[in-house]
């Protein structure tokens, strides 16, 4: 049987150089509607996710912050997981190979294997069955950095502590953003009731597939409201104009406290590396 | 390969005449030597302004690339496993003195730059050429050769100095030497659709 770390290694290998078929699928679609500058890029971006497949090399020269989301039985030391993340991090690093980006605040150094403090991200729950389920984000620093924090009201732009004013912040974000995080995005909204919490929710849902439905009607419904007016706003592939600014919008609640409504909106680049490996226990 | 709408083909070094010849919105397709340069690579050359002669690659005309690439180290040489751009405005407050004291005719990134870049292309004649985000191993694949390498063992692999010798690079204008830039006409029109949706 294959030691964890293995799996790991090779987790990291498909996350960075396979893009999930659904996103290469939804691309090829939007190549067909969009015009100009915006159809070239598109074109170079297909034949990039075909190569990198093909060839086993990192998609984006950018492999990212490394964030897990873990599953994990009753049962399982999630230390021994995390030890485990951090060895095959490093083989990953070398092997792949991944650029390192784990850069010491205080020295300024890298640590050249993508390990160190709070790096990579590990986000471990314990769940009530017999599968370990470990998904793999290597979430690009271009659109890590035009993501937003909001704290409702916002008069500015007319933002009130209701579905609306969400709607309102995220149309904002994008339009702050414009092309300079590589569009079309991959939009996750956290809803509630304290800041560290809705930035660790919104990131979930950047797990979900794009034809995932929202559980609840009401969210369902906002999401796709929200989808359609961000591409209204023209700003296109690579930012190069066109009808396809964000391909998904996924939003995620929790409670708020009566004083708070926490909006955090976190955004993918095209290039969305993910994967999920199911191990039974 | 799959043709492009090209419009130009350029061989670096750039001439005056080529920058004055490139227009927003130009596809372009680039052949000779450019060098890469990020955050501190940027810092470093405004704060400690090395002469360039200090510099071991002759950046009279030269582009220079925002990008932080995976790279292999070989035998005698480098191979560049993956060299897409990164974002070019953290650097914009350090272009303007870049490109004037270094002498370079184009700026490849992408996203764009603002004011202050738009104003420095416009005053030193140079343009900037918006790369294919994301698209790392095609961009690699344009890459015949690594020159060279200049504050390796300072900045790290991704942060230094690479010189690279490209073959026929895909990359678009977006903001030329004669002041039109365009981010900001899709900014604005984005803006009023803004307004529009949000009722401002």
């Amino acid at each position: 049987m294959l030691k964890l770390r293995d799996i790991l290694v090779e987790l990291y290998r498909e996350t960075a150089t396979s893009l999930p078929y659904e996103i290469e699928t939804k691309l090829k679609k939007i190549f067909k509607i969009e015009n100009s500058n915006a159809k070239e890029a598109l074109k170079v971006i297909l034949e990039n996710i075909k190569m990198a497949r093909e060839f086993e090399k990192p998609i984006c020269q950018d492999t990212g912050v490394p964030i897990f989301f873990i599953k994990a039985p009753f049962g399982i030391s999630h230390n021994y997981i995390k030890n485990e993340i951090i060895k095959a991090t490093r083989i990953a690093t070398r092997n792949i190979p991944l650029r390192a980006n784990a850069v010491d605040v205080l020295t300024d150094k890298n640590s050249g294997d993508n390990t160190g403090i709070g790096f990579p991200v590990i986000y471990i729950e314990e769940v009530n069955n017999s599968k370990l389920i470990i998904e793999l984000m290597l979430k690009g620093s271009g659109s890590e950095n035009i993501g937003q924090i909001y704290k409702l009201p916002i008069q500015e732009i007319g933002a009130e502590r209701d579905f609306d004013g969400v709607r309102k912040c995220v149309l904002d974000a994008i339009y702050k953003a414009q092309g300079r995080g590589c569009p079309p995005y991959f939009i996750g909204i956290g809803i509630g009731a304290t800041k560290d919490q809705v930035t660790r929710l919104s990131k979930e849902q950047l797990l979900r597939e794009i034809e995932d439905k929202n559980k609840n009607s009401l969210l369902d419904a906002l999401e796709k409201k929200i989808l359609k007016d961000i591409n209204k706003l023209g700003i296109g592939p690579m930012g190069f104009k066109g009808k396809t600014t964000a391909l998904a919008v996924k939003i995620g609640i929790n409670h708020r406290h009566p004083a708070s409504y926490f909006v955090d909106v976190s955004i993918s680049c095209w290039a969305h590396r993910k994967s999920k490996v199911i191990l039974k226990i | 390969m799959k043709e492009f709408n090209i419009k130009k083909r350029l061989m670096l070094p750039l001439k005056e005449k080529d920058v004055l010849s490139l227009h927003a919105g130009d596809f372009v397709l680039l052949t000779g030597l450019i060098v890469t340069g990020r955050d501190k690579l940027h810092k470093f050359l405004v704060k400690e302004k090395p002469s360039r002669k200090e510099i071991p690659f002759d950046l009279q005309g030269s582009v220079l690339y925002h990008c932080g690439p995976v790279v292999r180290k070989k035998a005698n040489n480098y191979e560049i496993i993956a060299c897409g751009p990164t974002t070019s405005i953290r650097v914009d407050m350090y272009e303007p003195e870049v490109i004037f004291r270094y002498g370079f005719k184009g700026i490849m990134g992408k996203g764009g730059m603002g004011e202050q870049t738009l104003n420095a292309l416009k005053v030193n004649h140079c343009v900037y050429f918006h790369a294919i985000g994301g698209a790392a191993v095609y961009l690699a694949e344009r890459i015949k050769r690594v020159v060279g390498v200049w504050k390796l063992e300072e900045f790290g692999i991704a942060e230094a100095m690479w010189a690279l010798e490209i073959d026929n690079f895909p990359a678009i204008v977006t903001m030329d030497s004669y002041g039109k830039n365009l981010h900001n006409t899709i900014e604005k029109k984005s803006y009023e659709e803004l307004r529009k949706l949000i009722r401002l």
